[in-house]
């Protein structure tokens, strides 16, 4: 039998996302990729809010990932928009082509 | 109503650099004019109604304050205005001879283009407004606004004609030179403000009155002292004279107005003003004698051997100025105002006087090219003859009367030495103006042919372009300038008979009976002025008429050589002149005091201020520590701006280190 979810079982749940969600951040060479994968850091924060508010019968929780949940939308949409626009700019999307804003 | 008599002119100087640049010269000379018209009868109307009030502490006085100007803490000075016998004195002179210098100048000054009389005149007004302040003032501060105000209406007056070199730098020299005395100025009147808790005059002058006398060097002695200084600079006097002689630059009205009748004699008038301060700082006011004495004796000498016609007269102005600082220095200080009014009056006649011979001859200013100018300019010659025998000190003229004061109570008392210096300076002074005289108006015509048909001389700029064939008959003063002339010539007549000697008509000194109550502590009423008449009587009437007879003796003796040696026999003076060289020569050279000042002062200063203060200081020090600054910031900059790399990862890096350091250091802690 499966025992009963605990709080901590999704705070490690919700660590792990956001562990994966930072390397695919550091490692991948694609910009997509690593808007998806700030999407992923993203979620495993809204895990943590909704295990959080049921664990502390508060309704907080809930609230506050709606508005992490607006943030990203938006985010995502102005993230893409500058992918293409960077794309469209240099022919390639992978970030260490884009360096030349610097001293 | 008081405060329309500064007001007045201040008004025609604001029309004057507005509309007036655009308008015709009757226009702004008339307005400018007007104005001071207008002013005079504002001042006598207010004289009127100060004759007519009840006396408050035995002084007559009419008050106005116009506003609250300074109120902080127990400090509260407002602007306010007096006029008490001293300062009526002074508005009338400022205000009446004011005007007719105006009138004088709006032919002198006829020359100039519509835009540069407009100015002239905005600047007469400007100083005439300013001098009026100064004047009326009751209290430091509000004197120190007109104090400031003339200063810098005559350096721009000094330096009108500015693209001349040498007028523009005697612009600053005055205004240098005025500076440093204001800088004591300043701190005499912190000073009193420490000591008295007041800058009002009345208030100072009750203060004072309640201290003891100091016998040795006390914060009395101190701040007299320092507000003497700021005496020096404005009324020309050692070691801060040099001024004055050089202001010959500006156009002659400006002299005879500034330095004759108005701005020169603030510091003599200052002085009257807090007769009750300086009777209590016995040692300053020997100060004040000495000093004065000597001025007077160093001028009159200086002015036996100077060739241009204003600078005479100019050493003859700090001549005379040197006799008021003696008059107030003994403690004469009716005598000592007395001799500034009716030297108003003399002096801005000879000034005048020499600017109509100047303007004759379209800008001649060197005595040793005028002569035989009698019958060509009768007008002028007759008022300047008036003047002339007035400065001398012959009898029945207000020369005599005022000089002759001040020489009696020297003697009275007791300062015998500076006595016999100011005979002697009175024995100068009639050879020098007789030389004057003599050397301008009498013998023969000594004008090279070509000299003012080419229009050669500086001053021509001003003229009549030269077109005038040599030879022809010279212009006299035309009707503007005659008029005020002959009403200055009136004035330096009759100005003395106010002050008719008490040893010929008992009482008959009602100058001083006037301006006494303004000598006095407010509300020391009564017992001083019962006083008064009892130490007049200790007067010794036959002494005086001696000494009287030995001075009018001295001044017709100083005519007398006059006559001998510059009318009779002018080679004798060049012979006398040979025969003691070294003498002439320092003279002529003005004792070298310029000389002196630049070695000992301005090089100095300079060889400072470009070796030490530029060099080392500013280029050195400051600029140095500057780039210093600038040096580090570069050099570390250019370490740390390795760390932008342009890489999105690096900075997304960064921020993902930073923020586990941060939340590391809080959870672990």
């Amino acid at each position: 039998m499966i025992p009963e979810p605990t709080l901590n079982s999704y705070l490690m749940l919700s660590a792990v996302l956001f562990a994966i969600g930072t390397a695919g951040v550091f490692l991948r060479r694609n910009l997509i990729t690593i808007l998806l994968s700030v999407e992923v850091m993203l979620n495993a924060v809204n895990l943590t809010f909704v295990a959080a508010g049921r664990f502390y019968h508060s309704v907080e929780g809930q609230i506050i990932v709606f508005f992490v949940m607006t943030v990203a939308a938006a985010e995502a949409a102005v993230g893409l928009a500058i992918v293409i626009a960077l794309f469209r700019h240099r022919e390639s999307l992978n970030p260490d082509a884009f360096t030349s804003l610097k001293w | 109503m008081l405060a329309l008599i500064p007001l007045l002119p201040f008004l025609g100087f604001l029309f004057n650099v507005t509309i007036g640049r655009r308008s015709s010269k009757g226009v702004s000379g008339g307005v400018a004019t007007a104005v001071m018209a207008l002013a005079f009868g504002v001042a006598v109307s207010a004289v009127w109604t100060m004759l007519g009030s009840e006396p408050i502490g035995g002084v007559r006085a009419v008050e106005q304050t116009v506003f609250s100007w300074i109120a902080s803490g127990s400090l509260d000075i407002a602007l306010a205005f007096r006029v008490d016998p001293l300062s009526s004195l002074m508005i009338l002179v400022v205000t009446g001879i004011g005007t007719l210098i105006h009138l004088y100048s709006t032919a002198y000054m006829h020359g100039e283009t519509d835009e540069e009389f407009a100015r002239y005149f905005s600047y007469l007004n400007l100083f005439a407004a300013f001098m009026l302040v100064l004047v009326l003032g009751s209290s430091f501060p509000v004197m120190f606004i007109g104090w400031e105000g003339v200063g810098l209406c005559s350096y721009l007056l000094i330096g009108f004609y500015y693209t001349k070199k040498s007028a523009s730098d005697a612009g600053k020299k005055a205004f240098i030179v005025n500076r440093i005395g204001d800088f004591g100025f300043i701190l005499g009147m912190l000073s009193l403000f420490w000591l008295f808790g007041t800058l009002d005059f009345q208030g100072i002058a009750a203060g004072a009155a309640a201290l003891p006398v100091e016998a040795t060097m006390g914060v009395l002695t101190v701040s007299t002292l320092l507000l003497f200084l700021g005496a020096t600079g404005k009324s020309a006097q050692l070691p801060l004279y040099v001024w004055l002689p050089d202001a010959m630059e500006g156009p002659t009205p400006v002299s005879a107005l500034i330095h004759a009748a108005t701005m020169v004699t603030a510091g003599v008038y200052m002085i009257g003003r807090n007769a009750v301060l300086f009777s209590h700082a016995p040692i300053t006011l020997e100060v004040v004698a000495v000093v004065g004495c000597l001025t007077a004796l160093m001028a009159g000498t200086i002015g036996l051997v100077q060739n241009d016609i204003k600078r005479v007269l100019a050493y003859s102005t700090v001549s005379q100025l040197g006799y008021m600082f003696l008059a107030m220095g003994v403690g004469a200080f009716a005598g000592g105002i007395f001799h500034l009014y009716t030297h108003a009056f003399f002096k801005a006649l000879l000034f005048l006087g020499s600017g109509a011979v100047i303007h004759a001859l379209h800008g001649e200013q060197d005595m040793r090219h005028m002569g035989g100018l009698k019958n060509e300019l009768p007008v002028t010659y007759y008022t300047f003859l008036i003047g002339t025998l007035a400065i001398a000190g012959v009898p029945l003229l207000s020369g005599f009367f005022s000089k002759d004061e001040i020489l009696w109570q020297t003697f009275a008392h007791g300062h015998t030495v500076l006595w016999a210096l100011a005979i002697l300076t009175a024995f100068l002074t009639a050879t020098y103006m007789f030389r004057l005289l003599y050397m301008t108006f009498f013998g023969t015509r000594r004008t090279p042919a070509h000299a003012h048909a080419g229009g050669d001389s500086a001053h021509a700029a001003h003229g009549h372009g030269g077109g005038h064939a040599h030879g022809a008959h010279l212009h006299d003063a035309p009707p503007a300038m005659a008029i005020a002339l002959v009403v200055l010539a009136v004035g330096s007549v009759a100005a003395g008979y106010v002050g008719i000697p008490n040893a010929i008509v008992h009482g008959g000194n009602r100058i001083e009976a006037y301006l006494e109550p303004s000598f006095r502590a407010p509300g020391a009423a009564e017992a001083v002025t019962a006083e008064a008449p009892a130490a007049e009587a200790h007067h010794d009437t036959g002494t005086e008429m001696a000494l009287m007879l030995f001075s009018t003796l001295v001044a017709l003796a100083g005519i007398g050589v006059a006559t001998m040696v510059f009318l009779r026999a002018p080679e004798r003076a060049t012979a006398i002149a040979a025969q003691f060289g070294g003498l002439h020569r320092t003279l002529l050279n003005k004792y070298y005091v310029d000389e002196i000042y630049d070695a000992a002062i301005v090089q100095p200063i300079r060889k400072i201020s470009s070796g030490v203060l530029w060099r080392g200081v500013d280029a050195g020090l400051i600029d140095g520590t500057v780039n210093a600054v600038g040096l580090v910031v570069r050099g570390w900059s250019a370490v740390l701006r390795r760390l932008q790399t342009g890489s999105v990862r690096a900075y997304a890096m960064s921020v993902f280190v930073g923020t586990v350091a941060i939340l590391g250091y809080y959870l672990w802690r």
